[in-house]
């Protein structure tokens, strides 16, 4: 066992856990944090996706120990709380983004990673940033139109 | 509010979107119960065979785990569906990989795979069975000589099956002998007599959240015996999963509860299988004495559940010169898998839609569901429809090649129209104009410039380019009388503040379930939408509105809310004084007055068919459905000829479906669905070896991501329908049956190459172009059209 | 999940050296976890056989990318993000930016390594053959004779990989770093992969070309492959076969041939779960054609 110290959703907080316990079982199992979700297994289809200091990443292949000292969102630290909500989650909301729902967070936070780094992608540069990330319900074609709408409402850095 | 506001074609937000979007939806593996323990499955390793023995290691402290056998089922160890067949867990004898054998609960996750390990079980082998020709090949051989069981792997049943076959139809497009006769004058006086065999694979439903439940079981404090089990899970039908557990437990309905939680989508992936999971966490629980949770990973979940039916479909037609239909003859085979599952039915849904939208002057359509040991087949959406219909919208342009008419023609030579029988014997009622659709998607998709410049690109480019349609139509609820065994029941209840809770068995999985049968209900009430509630489904308080399949939510369950809707407001003017119009403060005032005087504001309906339903089992004729969506789709595609590559490169899919309810939520039911065609077409393979899927992980069952789909354009027209709310049909499956024809039909055009096997890989498009010999994927331009001996003799087709 | 974590034991030394200690002592004993992007999908998939694990993906020491005149040094430690943001690199060394691009999705790149993704030494890897073609160098490192010291050795990446995941990285040894000349602007860059789809897909095959042309004619080519062997490779008798061959127009039908069939001697690739042999030779000789035909127009 060994101890880690993390941020996560802007939360200081002390684990002790099996170094190589995956990340993505410490924040569903430890932390309580459920809206991570496991799909494959394999880093293939971005259900687990979080931002891991400040980078999209799946949390199914990272073991605890290398969270040390590391800064963490999931989906529930997205919005600023449940009445308000992040403009890409809003955006997904009213575009139908989401079906079943079940990819929508790895998928929001995907987003929310493209437009951090591209504030205005190109159609191309859209789809290779979701590209991690697998929907079986939309065939991406509602996620598109919520990341256009989202466009329009982030702000340029 | 006006009852003139619409909401009924408006895109409210979903019901229970938010909390998908916020991460705070509850999916069965994010939930847990107190004391709750974990369950796995000990499953077999051969395809085919008996268990010798199952030793258990003693370095294992098996008294801390439960564990259950075969032998330890209170009631019946059968999984039932259609039939028995089916072992809830194998006791002797092995029919597939996969199969259950024993199960194991712990109170710890990590505990069960040491276990698993400690485990091992011994078999005697028998050869399996794999493809239907070797399952056809053992039945014939035990027709000519009973005593030849060697390969008989199921042995038949009351329900009309027979040795290593699930079931047969024989569907006639009149009676039976006059179709024999006008088929032999038909083939003997035709113009043209074109053949063709058109295969389809196995495809895996693929949803993002695997199976997974959590069983709790009441046991008798005295007895030990179980009294009462509550499971919950991801699911599409609880009221299945409670007929199951009242066979394994021996238990009435009424002791048996299930409740769907959040799913994270099932493509009928989770229609039938919850059964199987189901039961085994409910015997967990039995065992243990704890609540269990048994989720599946996904290359559990990928190797050991349903998957789509593998088919041959053959297509023998007589034709004029100018490409009408005379006669056809088509013979239907799928694949079942080791037991029947749902396989019967999806060889009648696959029959019923093998003639298409067309005309056919005399048909006949035999078909059969053939047993391998394979893990069994089960829904998968479109069921049975997709593969029958790439087979006929193959054979209809291969008819326009042999007769050098244009694809387009031959489908105007043959459309049926308004007031035009099927071949089932259904008068179209209400309006079908395939010929406008036809003419419209054409029209969108640019396909008559784009061929013609395509035709000049191809002749220099590597990259060749073509476009292809498929014109079909699916058709919505249960089969002919089905709807009626179902009986659905909806309640509308009335609550204390005036608000109204709908209860129904009808899931919700992604496809907008709680959306549009809530926007029914505020339309019919005239109240916003979003005041009305719908309660989760908990078959303790819900009533059975039947499953949630056959894209019949919209249009049967929704019709049954609109009229329970009326109900409410037929008894609130004529008892509590509502007016006509009414406001929202109105409707609450006349509740509120109501349930003065009344315990409870309840509307119950049960389903009736709007008009009467004429369907003879025995025969397969009469009305099938009780409406149909109609569709024209069009595929364009680019083959690349130095990697061999396909790519649709644009995708337009029109349909007629009644009445829209949620312009973005149908909208998104047809691009999910086209997205599926297309990985049916073009990327998922199930790739087998001695009955081991090989490919059950992610990384090698290879499903389209955002960087190989085209834009799918969407576009809509609504004829309205008597039969559902507000004129709406259904349309979850529809967009299922039409990519992979208008695929291969487009690949054909770019290439000059007819493909009848799908799913059509890089690979075998290399060894087709590469290799003018045999060739499995060699498909129908290896036969030639057959000759009529008596009028004109056909060139036989060269091989391009 | 397939496997128990609480089995393993993963420590992070806190430096280079204190790592390099460590696998000096018991050689063999403790495998290196960089990004982890393949090693837990092997722990979760129970084929992670190695207990004892060792963390060096926090060692910033490996972590670099360093520019001279001639050439452009990475770290092991440089995710595939970092080589992708790298404007240097995209400018003189584009055929790493692409391949950098086309391994996994945009979160494994986060986090995978470009010295992990060597030491992997999957045959279908996708930047093992822009390195091949670049004559890549790299360095590897242990612990020296005395405390603190480093042994290092840069050898050839071309004798890096031995046979089918097996490279020459000794077991007390931690991959350092890769060396990349800068090619002369007068060369021309060429990679293509082909997957099993367009994003997320493990190679079936890929072909990467660096060439330089006078008087058309090929005065200089490295060719390179990936899942055309047990291991990626370059393509010699290809290079020899092209080697002062004509780009004329009345000679290319002939060096076409000629490459094509050294191209086939030289290919061994084998039928697996994602595609057959005959198609990666057959793409792979296309790939090469259409390498060749961009040379001349």
């Amino acid at each position: 066992m060994t101890t880690i110290t993390l941020t996560v959703n802007n939360s200081p907080t002390a684990l002790t856990v099996p170094p190589m316990k995956r990340l993505l079982d410490v924040l569903r199992e430890d932390l309580h944090l459920t809206g991570t979700k496991e799909g494959c297994g394999e880093g293939e289809c971005g259900a687990c996706a979080i931002l891991f200091n400040g980078e999209l990443a799946n949390s199914c292949l990272i073991p605890a120990l290398q969270a040390d000292n590391a800064t963490i969102t999931t989906i529930e630290g997205l919005a600023i709380n449940s009445a308000h909500l992040h403009p890409v989650q809003q955006c997904f909301l009213e575009q139908g983004g989401a079906q079943c729902g079940i990819c929508t967070p790895g998928m929001i936070l995907a987003t929310h990673h493209l437009l951090a780094h591209h504030p205005n992608p190109t159609e191309a540069e859209i789809r290779e940033g979701l590209a991690g990330n697998l929907c079986r319900c939309t065939g991406y074609m509602r996620i598109f139109e919520s990341v256009k709408q989202a466009i329009t409402l982030t702000p340029n850095p | 509010m006006s009852h003139d506001t619409p909401i009924i074609g408006t895109s409210p937000l979903r019901k229970e979107g938010r909390a998908k979007i916020l991460g705070t939806a509850q999916y069965i593996d994010d939930q847990t119960l107190p004391d709750m323990w974990h369950g796995a499955t000990v499953r077999s390793t051969i395809a085919r065979g008996r268990i010798r023995s199952i030793t258990f290691a003693p370095h294992i402290d098996w008294s801390q785990y439960a564990i259950v056998r075969a032998h330890d089922i209170p009631g019946e160890n059968t999984i039932v569906h259609l039939t028995k067949d089916h072992p809830c867990l194998a006791a002797h004898d092995i029919n597939h990989v996969a199969e259950p054998i024993l199960l194991l609960a712990h109170p710890d996750k990590t505990a069960l795979l040491a276990a698993k390990t400690a485990i091992t079980i011994t078999y005697d082998e028998l050869p399996g069975i794999f493809t239907i020709e070797a399952s056809e090949a053992a039945a014939e051989a035990f027709n000519r000589d009973p005593n030849d069981t060697t390969n008989i792997i199921w042995p038949g049943s009351t329900h009309g099956g027979t040795a290593n076959c699930f079931k047969q139809y024989q569907m006639y497009s009149g009676e039976a002998a006059a179709t024999e006769d006008a088929l032999a004058a038909a083939f003997e006086s035709a113009d043209h007599i074109i053949y063709g065999e058109y295969t389809t694979g196995a495809q895996e439903q693929l949803y993002i959240e695997p199976n997974g439940v959590i069983a709790d079981c009441d046991l008798d404090p005295a007895t030990g015996h179980v009294r009462g089990v509550t499971v919950r899970g991801s699911m599409q039908c609880p009221f299945y999963l409670v007929h199951a557990l009242t066979l394994v437990f021996n238990l009435p309905e009424e002791r048996c509860r299930v409740i769907q939680v959040e799913t994270g989508g099932a493509f009928g992936g989770k229609e039938d299988f919850p059964s199987v999971i189901g039961s085994h966490a409910a015997l967990l629980s039995m065992k243990s004495g704890h609540p269990v949770k048994l989720v599946y990973d996904r290359g559990e979940d990928m190797a050991a559940t349903t998957k789509r039916h593998p088919s041959r479909t053959r297509i023998r037609t007589a034709v004029t010169s100018d490409g009408r239909l005379l006669a056809g003859e088509i013979d239907i085979a799928i694949d079942g898998g080791a037991y029947a599952t749902l396989s019967p039915v999806v060889l009648s849904r696959a029959t019923i839609h093998s003639p298409g939208p067309y005309k056919w002057p005399a048909l006949r359509v035999r078909s059969k569901a053939m047993a391998t040991n394979i893990p069994p087949h089960g829904a998968f959406r479109g069921f049975g429809a997709p593969q029958t219909l790439f087979a006929l919208e193959r054979h209809m342009d291969k008819i326009a090649r042999t007769l050098n008419l244009s694809p387009e023609h031959i489908r105007r030579q043959n459309f049926l129209a308004t007031g035009d029988h099927t071949a089932t014997g259904q008068p179209l009622l209400e309006p079908v104009d395939m010929q406008h659709l036809l003419t419209r998607a054409l029209a969108d998709s640019d396909y008559h410039a784009k061929r013609a410049a395509f035709t000049e690109s191809n002749k220099t480019s590597q990259i060749k380019r073509g476009l292809g349609f498929a014109t079909f139509m699916h058709g919505a609820g249960f089969t002919g009388s089905g709807e009626r065994r179902l009986n659905s029941l909806v309640h509308l209840d009335i609550l204390a503040d005036g608000r109204p809770q709908l209860l129904v068995s009808s899931t919700e999985f992604g496809q907008g379930t709680n959306t549009i049968l809530s926007q029914v209900a505020a339309q019919t009430l005239s109240l916003p939408y979003d005041d009305i509630l719908i309660h989760e489904v908990d078959t303790a308080v819900v009533p059975n509105s039947g499953p949630t399949v056959a894209s019949r939510t919209a249009m049967i369950v929704g019709k049954l809310v609109e009229r329970a809707a009326e109900e409410i407001l037929s008894t609130l003017r004529n008892q509590a004084a509502l007016p006509t119009p009414h406001t929202r403060a109105d409707f609450i005032t006349a509740a509120q007055t109501y349930l003065t005087y009344h315990p409870q504001l309840r509307a119950s309906v049960r389903y009736e068919p709007a008009t009467k339903i004429h369907w003879d089992d025995d025969l397969y004729r009469g009305d099938a459905y009780p409406g149909y969506a109609w569709a024209v789709y069009v595929a364009e595609v680019a083959v690349d000829y130095d990697t061999y590559q396909t790519t649709v490169t644009r995708f337009d899919a029109l349909q007629e479906v009644g009445r829209i309810l949620h312009p973005i939520l149908a909208k998104g039911q047809i691009e999910g669905g086209v997205a599926q065609g297309i990985g049916y077409a073009l990327y998922e393979k199930c790739v087998y070896k001695d009955g081991h899927l090989m490919n059950n992980q992610m990384t090698n069952y290879i499903m389209p991501t955002s960087a190989d789909l085209p834009v799918i354009h969407v576009a809509f027209e609504e004829v309205p329908s008597i039969h559902g709310p507000g004129g709406a049909k259904g349309i979850g499956e529809l967009p299922m049956d039409g990519p992979a024809p208008a695929i291969l039909n487009a690949i054909e055009d770019a290439t000059g190459i007819a493909f009848n096997s799908i799913p059509l890989l890089p690979e075998d498009i290399f060894e087709r172009l590469t290799n003018f010999t045999i060739h499995p994927h060699g498909g129908s331009e290896d036969l030639d059209p057959t000759i009529d001996p008596a009028t004109r003799v056909e060139t036989p087709e060269v091989n391009a | 999940m397939h496997a128990d974590p609480a089995q393993y034991v993963l420590t992070a030394p806190t430096t280079l050296s204190e790592a390099l200690t460590l696998l000096a002592k018991n050689p063999g004993q403790h495998t290196p976890i960089a990004g982890g992007t393949e090693l837990m999908v092997a722990l979760a998939a129970g084929r992670l056989q190695q207990k004892s694990l060792l963390s060096i993906n926090h060692l910033t020491e490996l972590r670099f990318i360093h520019v001279t005149p001639n050439a452009i040094t990475l770290g092991a430690n440089t995710t595939f993000t970092d080589i992708r943001r790298n404007p240097t690199i995209a400018a003189d060394l584009p055929l790493l930016t692409q391949s950098a691009s086309w391994t996994g999705s945009i979160a494994n790149q986060n986090r995978a390594t470009l010295g992990g993704n060597l030491c992997n030494a999957s045959p279908a890897a996708d930047t093992p053959p822009a390195l091949l073609v670049y004559n890549a160098a790299v360095t590897l490192i242990s612990a020296g004779a005395a405390a603190g010291e480093t042994a290092r050795r840069t050898i050839p990446y071309t004798d890096f990989h031995l046979a089918y995941k097996r490279t020459a990285l000794r077991p007390d040894e931690l991959l350092h770093s890769v060396t990349i000349p800068i090619p002369a602007a007068s060369h021309q860059h060429f990679i293509r992969k082909v997957g099993t789809r367009n994003a997320q897909a493990i190679s079936k095959i890929a072909i990467a070309a660096l060439a330089l042309t006078a008087n058309q004619t090929i005065s200089e080519i490295c060719l390179a492959a990936a899942s055309l062997a047990d291991r990626p490779i370059r393509l010699y008798a290809t290079e020899a076969a092209l080697t002062e061959a004509s780009l004329a127009p009345a000679d290319f039908p002939t060096t076409l041939r000629q490459a094509r069939a050294a191209l086939a001697s030289e290919s061994h690739p084998i039928d697996d779960i994602r595609s057959t042999a005959r198609y990666r030779s057959a793409v792979a000789a296309n790939l090469l054609e259409q390498f060749l035909c961009s040379l001349v127009s």
